[in-house]
């Protein structure tokens, strides 16, 4: 038996929970250079406690940019996709980080605190080179500054995720919209309180100082105990995004491809000041996409995962971006970038799985949408 | 889990369980412990002859494929069927009910130059660290 060996890398990062990942045996591996538990209990486990009650995670190792200044809006328009002047004070957006070709640099939340006080949270394996990129870009009067080692990043995640942080501050959490923030102290600890998340699931993100990342990490799971949460890792939180159809940089999405052929159109405002690669995409919007993100579902026994490549008809046409089981739904699925011609729900296509040609069918994204 | 005394085992995290001309094939406890929950056991075909080292069949849990390898040449006698259906059993009982296919065995002194239990036990000592 083998597997494959992870690529050789610079020092590995630890987050401030690492010491606490081992002791509660967190199995550790190497994700975006930091040293992160893939799973505690398993991923199926995990992944079902995040639907069905509550879940976990430290994803400390995501990256924080704050962009200050009177121009700071402008800097942030100009970088990222969709329109940052529609947030309100304490509003959250999902964003694109662009390169001048229209494609990503990287996938991101933009958060406003104030008109002159922006604040990014960009994917930890991306943040040194969104941060020199932004820094690279930054024609205005904004300044820009790399604050990821002053948080430590907690989301809790699933329908139960309200009813287990509201004992623990003082601040009203239902009055909190998707995508919206306050500043409160949960379990005495000063938090920025964050209705977002990656799972497609109700939930809440905390950002606090690393300090005190133990005390809330265990306060929360203790606290969660009764309504059966639990620690997750970062299988379930992968399987998780997948299930709810979420792109992932590096899978999904890279400098390769654009907002629109990821069906991601809807965090791209085409009518807002001009940003970089927006002439790429209007010009693509014009003349239409060649190729498109698409789901499947494995029709035949088998496994479609990353890299795979999909064939229509025995004609090679794209390859899977990710894929695999969905614990709880006994289904086999995937997302894949197809021809826009050949995009249709419903409309067969293989997966080639090392020597067998596999069946698989188009159906439409997410794979699951919770009840709101 | 004990590994079985009477089992040989590879570097590839392999055992063999020896009858005769005859024996078993799985996957050690510590591989299916490392590959987490298995969901999809691919198996060769009956009567596939193969070399040590070739590719027996693929184990795959919800986040990695592995591949496994026939750990002595032999030819491949019978293959377990239950595991097309319970793929999880090769987190229940890898050492045991979830063996994965039976060999005869081209030369059963061929066993003698896998590691035994105590040296497997050392090797996966070692492999955790």
């Amino acid at each position: 038996m083998s597997d494959t060996p992870a690529p050789a890398t610079s020092p590995i990062r630890k987050t401030a929970l690492n010491a606490m990942h081992r002791q509660m045996g967190g199995k550790m591996t190497e994700f975006g250079g930091w040293d992160m538990p893939v799973e505690y209990s398993g991923i199926i486990p995990e992944h079902r406690a995040v639907r069905e009650r509550a879940g976990l995670f430290d994803v400390s190792h995501m990256g924080e940019l704050a962009v200050r200044g009177h121009e700071a809006l402008a800097l942030v328009q100009h970088v990222t996709s969709n329109d940052a002047s529609r947030l309100s004070l304490d509003q959250a957006q999902y964003s694109g980080l662009m390169t001048a070709q229209g494609t990503f640099v990287d996938d991101l939340l933009v958060h406003k605190f104030t008109d002159e006080h922006y604040w990014l949270v960009v994917n930890a394996g991306n943040c040194t080179k969104d941060f020199s990129y932004i820094l690279a870009q930054n024609h205005f009067q904004a300044q820009v500054d790399n604050v990821s080692d002053g948080y430590t990043q907690l989301a809790i995640q699933g329908p139960r995720a309200l009813a287990i942080l509201q004992p623990l501050t003082s601040i009203a959490l239902a009055p909190i919209k998707y995508y919206w923030f306050t500043i409160g102290k949960v379990l005495g600890v000063e938090c920025i309180i964050s209705r977002t998340g990656y799972t497609g699931e109700d939930g809440f993100e905390l950002y606090f100082d690393p300090e005190h990342s133990e005390k809330v990490w265990t306060g929360l799971l203790e606290a969660g105990k009764s309504s059966g949460i639990l620690p997750c890792g970062l299988g379930a939180r992968n399987t998780l995004r997948m299930e709810a159809g979420m792109a992932l940089y590096g899978h999904e999405i890279d400098d390769t491809t654009t907002p629109l052929e990821a069906g991601l159109g809807w965090i791209t405002k085409l009518n807002k000041p001009e940003f970089l690669g927006q002439a790429v995409i209007e010009k693509q919007q014009q003349e239409g996409i060649r190729r498109k993100l698409v789901g499947f579902e494995m029709t035949e026994p088998g496994i479609g995962r990353e890299g795979y490549p999909v064939l229509i008809g025995g004609k090679p046409v794209g390859h899977v971006t990710s894929g695999g089981p969905i614990p709880g739904q006994n289904r086999n699925v995937g997302m894949a970038y197809v021809p826009v011609e050949l995009a249709s729900p419903g409309a067969g296509i293989e997966i080639q799985i090392r020597a067998r040609t596999v069946k698989a069918k188009q159906v439409p994204l997410p794979f699951y949408k919770r009840a709101r | 889990m004990a590994y079985p005394s009477n089992y040989r085992y590879t570097k590839e995290h392999e055992w063999v369980a020896p009858n005769g001309k005859t024996a078993k094939v799985g996957i050690s406890d510590f591989a299916q412990n490392q590959l987490g929950d298995i969901v999809f056991v691919e198996l060769p075909a009956v009567g596939a002859e193969l070399k040590a080292g070739d590719a027996l069949g693929t184990v795959e849990s919800v986040k990695a494929v592995s591949e496994v390898y026939a750990p002595i040449a032999g030819k491949v006698k019978a293959i377990n069927d239950e595991l097309a259906k319970k793929p999880e059993l090769l987190n229940q009982d890898p050492q045991g009910a979830a063996w994965m296919v039976e060999m005869e065995l081209s030369d059963p002194a061929d066993v003698n130059k896998l590691m035994d239990a105590p040296a497997y036990e050392k090797f996966v000592a070692e492999a955790a660290h």
